[in-house]
């Protein structure tokens, strides 16, 4: 209990908010290194999961491949990045991708083949396109679920990017590595709790976009995220 | 019948429970020796959890043996904190230490720094321990500031007082607690006058606080004395003609009673001849393609020094 209570005093120090390794800019780094992260596995994995769904094509491989994924241990695979590349954010940004594709992935199929088969069958009905019917209804449709992986992935990749400071990268995890040697355990739990705030923060803010996206009309949309 | 299928029973059970017993223990390194000790000129000899100290050993104990000293090994012994218990319990008599750790481990406040320094304390704070340390070899395994060749030949730098004249800033790889204990980066600034920041890596000098040397990533590197890799990529390990690092000479630590002449006198020959290089060549040998024993290290570093035929 007493760490705790040091814990929430080290960061209710002013001294630890500002400069190079202060709260703000870690926390600042950590949030970028997280967009950064999602917007490059969104990218990756969105296309690809949006086309499984949609066509329905290939999704034996996607979901084998979204599980062999999530098997990779982060960490080694952080190391065996490191080995490989510049020392410096790129091999972790690289291995965080890889664990925030397979929620994606998996979110994007799952959200399009969540639509009702009548819905879709109507909409060709009336004479719409592949596109059309992808833009304009499965999608608007999925959105939750859509969304529901993309929150999934930002939360494993906020928590995940604190093992990134193995190496000489900024964020949150250079609290918890930098003091655990030294026996800073005030510092070290401060970071972790910064951390958990931060993953809920997030959490709270995809929960209400979640709520806001869904089509007037639709019910069956809302659902937990996947994980 | 039924009573004596009942003793047969029993019989069987405890002979299946005392097999069992025998196995579990096999593999515990606090057994009691298995082969009877006979007297004072029996050693059981131990090693910490890391490949150079069991190496280190197997030189002691084949050394010993090859003068008639009856000798046991128990090697991979965790840290200094369990085989120094079990040095106190007398489940082993004899492990090769580093003088540095080992003082601070017996002394907290210890400020000593050099070689000599280091091992006069020493030699002090064990006879308060009821042990004994025989004579340090040259060899060392300590932290030490490396830079590339390329470097240290476009400066001139071989030392770390050469870098302070430099006057640019440098970049350190080392593990994060660098940035705030005596030696790292705060002890390069005050003690050396050099103009350092840190570039936290954490793999204690692995092979990623190597590649950042290499590539350029970081101007100076902390990498133990010992590791291959500082040969391998032509690093150029700094003088430290202040002492900020304390020294970490090899030295057998070994129970008082135990210390007889001839233990004494080999374990001493063994210290004069072991050398930093000898290390970084053993540890290759393990670690690197080859992957031999330590047993076998061993045997060809006692060879070639002809302690062993």
């Amino acid at each position: 209990m007493n760490f705790l209570i040091e814990a929430f005093a080290w960061i209710g120090d002013p001294a630890h908010w500002s400069g190079d390794d202060g709260i703000l800019t870690r926390s600042g780094q950590h949030v970028g290194f997280t967009l950064l992260t999602l917007a490059l596995a969104c990218a990756v994995a969105l296309p690809v999961g949006l086309t499984i769904g949609h066509t329905g094509r290939g999704r034996g491989l996607g979901v084998a491949a979204a599980g062999a994924l999530r098997a990779l241990p982060t960490l080694g695979l952080l190391l065996l990045f490191a080995l490989g590349m510049p020392l410096g954010p790129l091999p972790a940004v690289v291995a965080l991708v890889v664990l925030a594709l397979p929620p994606v992935l998996a979110g994007a199929y799952a959200g399009l083949e969540s639509v009702d088969r009548a819905t879709v069958d109507a909409a060709r009905g009336v004479g719409m396109t592949g596109w059309q019917v992808l833009w304009r209804v499965e999608i608007p449709i999925a959105l939750p679920l859509i969304l529901g992986g993309v929150r999934s992935a930002a939360l494993q990749v906020i928590a995940t990017w604190t093992v990134a400071a193995i190496l000489p990268v900024g964020g949150l995890g250079r609290y918890i590595f930098d003091a655990l040697p030294l026996q800073q355990y005030d510092k070290m739990l401060a970071g972790s709790i910064l951390v958990i705030a931060l993953a809920l923060l997030t959490d709270a803010i995809f929960a209400l976009v979640q709520r806001l996206v869904v089509p007037k009309g639709v019910v069956a949309g809302v659902t937990a995220p996947v994980t | 019948m039924t009573l004596r299928r009942k003793a047969l029973l029993a019989v069987a059970a405890l002979a299946v429970t005392g097999v069992a017993l025998a196995g579990c223990s096999s593999g515990n390194p606090f057994d009691e020796p298995s082969q009877e000790a006979g007297g004072s000129a029996s050693i059981v000899v131990g090693s910490a959890a890391f490949p150079e100290s069991e190496i280190i050993m197997q030189i002691y104990a084949q050394a010993l043996e090859a003068e008639g000293v009856k000798v046991q090994t128990k090697p991979n012994i965790g840290q200094r904190d369990v085989y120094l218990a079990a040095l106190k319990d007398g489940s082993i008599d004899l492990i090769p230490e580093y003088s540095g750790n080992l003082l601070q481990f017996f002394d907290k406040k210890a400020t000593e720094s050099s070689s000599e320094d280091v091992y006069a304390a020493l030699q002090k704070a064990a006879k308060l321990h009821g042990y004994e340390v025989l004579d340090q070899a040259k060899a060392q395994d300590k932290d030490s500031y490396n830079v590339t060749k390329k470097f240290s030949q476009e400066h001139g730098v071989k030392s770390l007082a050469d870098l302070a004249a430099l006057g640019i800033p440098l970049k350190v790889g080392a593990n994060p607690e660098f940035a705030e204990r005596p030696y790292g980066i705060p002890g390069l600034k005050d003690v050396y006058g050099i103009d350092a920041t840190l570039v936290p890596i954490s793999d204690s000098s692995g092979p990623l606080t190597v590649k950042a040397l290499a590539e350029g990533t970081v101007d100076l590197a902390d990498i133990y004395t010992t590791t291959p890799a500082i040969k391998e990529n032509d690093f150029v390990t700094l003088e430290d003609p202040k002492n900020l690092i304390i020294a970490q000479n090899v030295v057998p630590l070994i129970t008082k009673s135990k210390v007889t002449d001839t233990v004494k006198r080999v374990l001493n020959k063994v210290s004069s001849l072991l050398t930093t290089e000898d290390l970084i060549d053993m540890n290759a040998k393990s670690s690197g393609a080859q992957k031999l024993s330590a047993s076998a290290i061993a045997k060809d570093w006692l060879k070639s020094h002809e302690l062993l035929k």
